[in-house]
């Protein structure tokens, strides 16, 4: 019941947004994603009482001709990414204090029905199931950008929305070719996530070979991995900054997610024979990206490329389909989280106190705010990985997988190490370091709901840096899970 | 006591945060006194352990924290190593740590930095605990890169000075590279052992093939040329200098910079199985040794002349473990530790007397107006020189006895390199202390002695200095080396070479004849004829030019590997990425959009066609599953 409940209480709580009027519209969407949270930690609980907990199981018929139900389920790694969604969401809400948008309830609506059909795609058990919240999670996220983005929105959202909508038909075209494969107990096509797998292990190395592209174009495009990855600057930079983080933080991790749930235990052979190409192209844009992002002069953009560089590492991990491989996967899936939304509202603080995001014009802000730049360093330094901050253990996982795929990917990826550095010291010191200079205002005391949010960001990089040992727990029990699937 | 060893780190982490969460609440006073009281408590306990160790039988233990990463594939706990390396290790850190506070005090007391100073600097007696501490490779590996992070934060600690954020930035940079080596390495560790915990590598060491090892010990040791400073990866140190003087004292001379050394020595098993990678070890130890004391015979500035006086340092110690030599390199890393962070100190006091000056041209004289400054900088001098009975005589003597069992060539060139030091050393002693005064007037008005919380560490260090050689004392005196025995236990495969006394003699009598032979031709030139360097650089020879211009290095990597990289970065950008990928894209983009307005006549809002093609389209689609097949 837990499990429909997740799903179905940001929906409803969505509707009721949607029907305000004001800030009552966003204090209540607010409260709502906190009762949301606490629901999942309660899954969370309940899950470390007793993993069969039948609270955690949902299953109704849906279109018994064609084997389609609506069957949810939380097992270890989606609890974890429920976990991270239901936990950024307030967080994401929290950070828009400082920000007036137009017609209030429908932004914060349609971030509450994302947030469902997020939480729909991590728990969905049946394939139609998920490709539906796949779908259904494009079309809220369309909207914010389109209706609350900047400039240039209209053309950007409408390129984003084409290329991720064009790959999901790729999976769906995979999805049903596995499909029309299955043939499940009672001698039926099903739709159900087993069957499926059991389908697509059928088939022929080649054949394989063929679903494994089309599924990972959808998750590749989704994350984005190179060379699909060009919608991804603009459409960051464009989106309003909430749009940004509710993409970056949640929506580019259901491609990780369906790779490690969905891909790998479906087509092993696929992988084996196409395995080198995804994970060159990963491990390509890792250094491609990060080469990338030290051009940049606007922030935002900085974010959004070392993004891909990072989600190129979590990439390169679980394509190695080894334990710690994917394991650190899942590690870095829920500290890029948490990293990357305090980034965005770093650039978005920056510009809401001085104007601009542009590195050159700004310097010396330090001597005016030290809480700031303190905050400010403890989150680049869980984005660039330093030992205890939440992205270490993550990191060193997902080397330590790719080494074993291969020696040299693995010092081609590490590259990333290097230039992560190398650009997020960059910009620090452009923005943060040096002499004051002219072209910006007086930077002033933040805003208390953004100290809160960055301050919560900073607890937690350190907390789990310190001791990742529950995540890393839970992460460990669902990949080996996966992992017998795979061998 | 021992299994209270978490109490050492502990310390300075709470220092830390006390100073950290109230430092601009509380007095100078206060904060100075929190810090410095931190570590003297760690240092205390560091001595009651060592102590406790040195009457113990058992000499490895290991003490559990709290277990970090604690899954059936990846077994990582906090576990703490006390053994007699790590132990000899704690009281150079808390020992010169302390001292290094208490002389802060005093050289910070003006700055409006201050309490974030002191925060700095007991995160790193923290993270350089940890470095030391750890059972396991990653636990070094945290420590490593939590000193990285505050040897940034401190060379960059007057923020507001772009060149000094520059120096800042270049060297967490440049010690990634070697850490990206260094994490390799664990990752090759972790694969082959299936652990990384040192007891259980170590003794499965022998039971893998050589080249592994080989690969192992060389990407360890990429690790270490990071952060000890060796040719490629030196360039960072000497602009570390940007830092405050007793941040280059206790970061940049005593402690993070010698971490390298202890990691060797720490996985000397491989290094005994590899004779390549020790090879590797030994020749990059003597080209950074004798390069870097090139250099340093030419340099003017005090702080910059120290700083390649220490990489050529360090490039002695890699050679000695390059030879096999790891208790003497660990001994010299111990009287460095004393003479160089004696050497800082007193360039501190020296600059803080000339109100921040730092050109030797610009001083002289200072012997008769800063008294205990001059002399215990003249100790610390003799020290480094190599004159008995002073402590580095002792622990570079050892050094190079080993190298010269191990090949005449690289005993010659350490040779050189210990003639060049002590060289360079009087000569900064002879241009700075004696003489003329050369500065301004205002200068000389100015000129005093530092207060006694500066004075006093300096004495103390200078102590140390002269008498530090009985750690260590020569074996073929019918002496006990103490350094000898008490590391015999870490030290797992001993080379078992053994000189005869009388080359053992012969080759004291040449380091001391030579040394002295230097410093009197130092005297001559500096004190008696009083030749003063060059004051500009247009006034020097070609090849005088290369080696004050550090051979340019920092030239050669600046065009070799930062402008072709923001050359790629931008190309990436705006070629590749723009036109190209997105040129794709958006072409595709706009053929399926000329598609769709040809077919958009065949829109007219009737329903049924688009049920026709819908019909269409699920075909299509169907079909397209059969054609996969």
């Amino acid at each position: 019941m837990l499990a429909a409940l997740l799903i179905g209480f940001p929906l409803l709580a969505a509707l009721i947004v949607f029907s305000m009027k004001g800030n009552a519209a966003r204090n209540f969407a607010l409260g709502a994603s906190v009762i949301e949270f606490i629901l999942a930690v309660c899954a969370f609980i309940c899950y470390k009482g007793n993993p069969a907990c039948e609270q955690l199981h949902f299953h109704k018929q849906w279109v018994q001709s064609l084997g389609i139900n609506f069957s949810v389920d939380i097992d270890s790694i989606s609890l974890l990414l429920v976990l991270l969604t239901t936990f950024l969401v307030p967080l994401i809400i929290l950070s828009s204090y400082k920000t007036e948008y137009q017609n209030p309830n429908s932004f914060y609506g349609l971030i509450l029905v994302m947030q469902m059909a997020l939480v729909g795609v991590f728990l969905a058990n049946d394939g139609f199931l998920f490709y539906v919240f796949w779908e259904l999670a494009l079309i809220p996220i369309y909207f914010i950008c389109l209706l609350w983005g900047g400039e240039n929105r209209g053309q950007i959202t409408f390129k984003f929305f084409v290329y991720t909508l064009l790959g999901s038909l790729f999976m769906l075209v995979g999805l049903i070719y596995l499909y029309n494969h299955t043939n499940n107990a009672a001698g039926l096509k099903s739709w159900d996530i087993q069957d499926l797998i059991n389908s697509g292990r059928s088939l022929s190395s080649s054949q394989q070979g063929s679903v494994f592209w089309l599924i990972f174009i959808a998750f590749a495009i989704k994350m984005p991995i190179f060379p699909f990855h060009t919608w991804q600057p603009d459409t960051y930079v464009n989106a309003p900054t909430q749009g940004t983080m509710l993409l970056s933080g949640i929506m580019l991790k259901m491609g990780t997610f369906g790779m490690i749930k969905w891909l790998l235990p479906m087509v092993p052979l696929g992988l084996a024979k196409w395995g080198n190409t995804a994970m060159a192209l990963s491990v390509i844009g890792i250094v491609y990206a990060s080469c990338i992002a030290i051009a940049q002069k606007d922030f935002k953009r900085l974010i959004a490329y070392s993004s891909i560089a990072h989600v190129g590492l979590i990439a390169a991990g679980i394509l190695s389909a080894t334990q710690q491989g994917i394991q650190g996967g899942v590690m870095q899936m829920l500290s890029h989280g948490v990293n990357v939304v305090g980034l965005f509202l770093i650039a978005d603080i920056l510009i809401r106190h001085t104007g601009t995001r542009e590195m050159d014009k700004l310097g010396g802000i330090r001597s005016m705010n030290g809480n700031f730049a303190v905050l400010f360093l403890i989150i680049l330094l869980g984005s660039v990985a330093l030992p205890l901050t939440n992205g270490f253990v993550g990191e060193f996982l997902l080397l330590s997988g790719v080494y074993q795929f291969g020696p040299y990917f693995a010092a081609f990826a590490g590259l990333g190490v290097i230039l992560g550095a190398v650009y997020m010291l960059r910009g620090y010191q452009k923005i943060m370091l040096g002499e004051r200079t002219d072209n910006h205002s007086a930077f002033g005391p933040l805003a208390s709901s953004d100290k809160i949010v960055l301050t919560i960001v900073c607890l937690v990089i350190i907390v789990f840096g310190v001791y990742p040992k529950p995540l890393n727990d839970l992460a460990e029990e669902g990949v080996k899970l996966i992992m017998t699937n795979i061998k | 006591m021992i299994k209270l060893i978490a109490l050492v780190p502990l310390f300075p982490l709470i220092g830390f945060l006390i100073n950290g969460f109230f430092g601009k609440k509380i007095s100078k006073g206060l904060s100075g006194s929190i810090a410095s009281i931190s570590v003297l408590a760690s240092f205390i306990v560091s001595v009651l352990i060592f102590m406790e160790l040195n009457h113990s039988v058992q000499k490895s233990n290991i003490v559990n924290v709290f277990s970090w990463i604690n899954s059936d594939t990846l077994k990582i706990p906090f576990e703490f190593l006390v053994d007699p390396l790590s132990s000899v290790f704690l009281l150079i850190i808390t020992g010169i740590g302390f001292l290094i506070h208490v002389y802060s005090t005093g050289y910070m007391k003006e700055d409006e930095g201050f309490s974030r100073f002191f925060t700095y600097l007991n995160l790193f007696i923290f993270f350089m605990l940890l470095l030391v501490l750890g059972n396991n490779y990653l636990i070094m590996f945290v420590g490593w890169e939590g000193v990285g992070l505050c040897s940034y934060l401190l060379i960059g600690f007057w923020f507001k000075n772009t060149s000094y954020n520059n120096a800042a930035r270049k060297a967490f940079v440049i010690n990634r590279i070697g850490d990206l080596g260094f994490l390799l390495g664990i990752i090759l560790i972790f694969v082959t052992f299936g652990s990384i915990s040192f007891n259980e590598v170590f003794d499965k060491a022998g039971t893998v093939g050589t080249p592994v090892i080989t690969s192992i010990a060389l990407l360890l040791f990429i690790g270490a040329m990071g952060k000890s400073a060796q040719i490629p990866l030196h360039t960072w140190l000497p602009d570390a200098m940007a830092g405050p003087t007793p941040v280059s004292a206790l970061i940049h001379a005593a402690t993070m910079v010698t971490a390298g050394i202890y990691m060797v020595t720490r996985s000397n098993i491989f290094y005994s199985i590899s004779d390549v990678a020790s090879n590797v070890v030994a020749i990059t130890g003597i080209a950074t040794a004798l390069f870097a004391a090139t250099i340093g015979l030419l340099q003017n500035d005090i702080k910059k002349i120290l700083a390649y006086s220490t990489v050529s340092q360090l490039g002695l110690m890699f050679l000695g473990l390059g030879v096999g030599a790891y208790s003497s390199s660990v001994f010299h890393v111990t009287t460095h530790a004393f003479f160089k962070a004696l050497l800082f100190l007193g360039a501190g006091s020296v600059i803080h007397a000339m109100g921040g000056e730092q050109d030797i041209r610009k001083m002289g004289g200072l012997k008769g107006h800063i008294k205990v400054t001059f002399l215990t900088m003249l100790l610390g001098t003799i020290a480094i020189s190599g004159l008995p009975p002073f402590s580095g005589f002792f622990s570079k003597d050892e050094i190079l006895a080993h190298v010269y069992e191990h090949s005449k060539i690289l005993w010659v060139l350490g040779m050189v390199t210990s003639m060049l030091t002590a060289f360079y050393m009087f000569r900064m002693l002879f241009i700075t202390f004696f003489g003329k005064f050369r500065g301004t007037h205002e200068q000389e008005h100015h000129l005093h002695e530092s207060p006694s919380s500066m004075t006093i560490p300096l004495i103390v260090l200078a102590a140390l200095s002269v008498i530090g050689g009985a750690l260590g004392l020569p074996e073929f005196w019918g002496m006990p080396n103490w350094m000898h025995h008490n590391l015999e236990s870490v030290i797992l495969r001993p080379d078992p070479s053994i000189l005869h006394h009388e080359t053992e003699w012969m080759l004291m009598g040449l380091a001391v004849a030579s040394a002295v032979a230097v410093i009197l031709f130092a005297h001559n030139m500096y004190n008696k004829y009083g030749v003063l360097p060059a004051a500009k650089e247009e006034q020097l020879k070609p090849w005088q030019k290369l080696v004050y211009n550090k051979y340019y290095v920092d030239e050669f990597f600046d065009s070799v590997v930062r402008k072709p990289l923001d050359a790629v970065s931008g190309f990436f950008h705006k070629f590749i990425d723009n036109q190209i990928i997105d040129g794709i894209v958006n072409g595709v983009g706009s053929a399926v959009k000329g598609i769709g307005s040809g077919v958009r006549m065949l829109q007219q809002g009737n329903i049924g066609f688009y049920v026709i093609s819908m019909v269409i389209g699920v075909v299509f689609i169907i079909l397209l599953t059969f054609l996969i097949k």
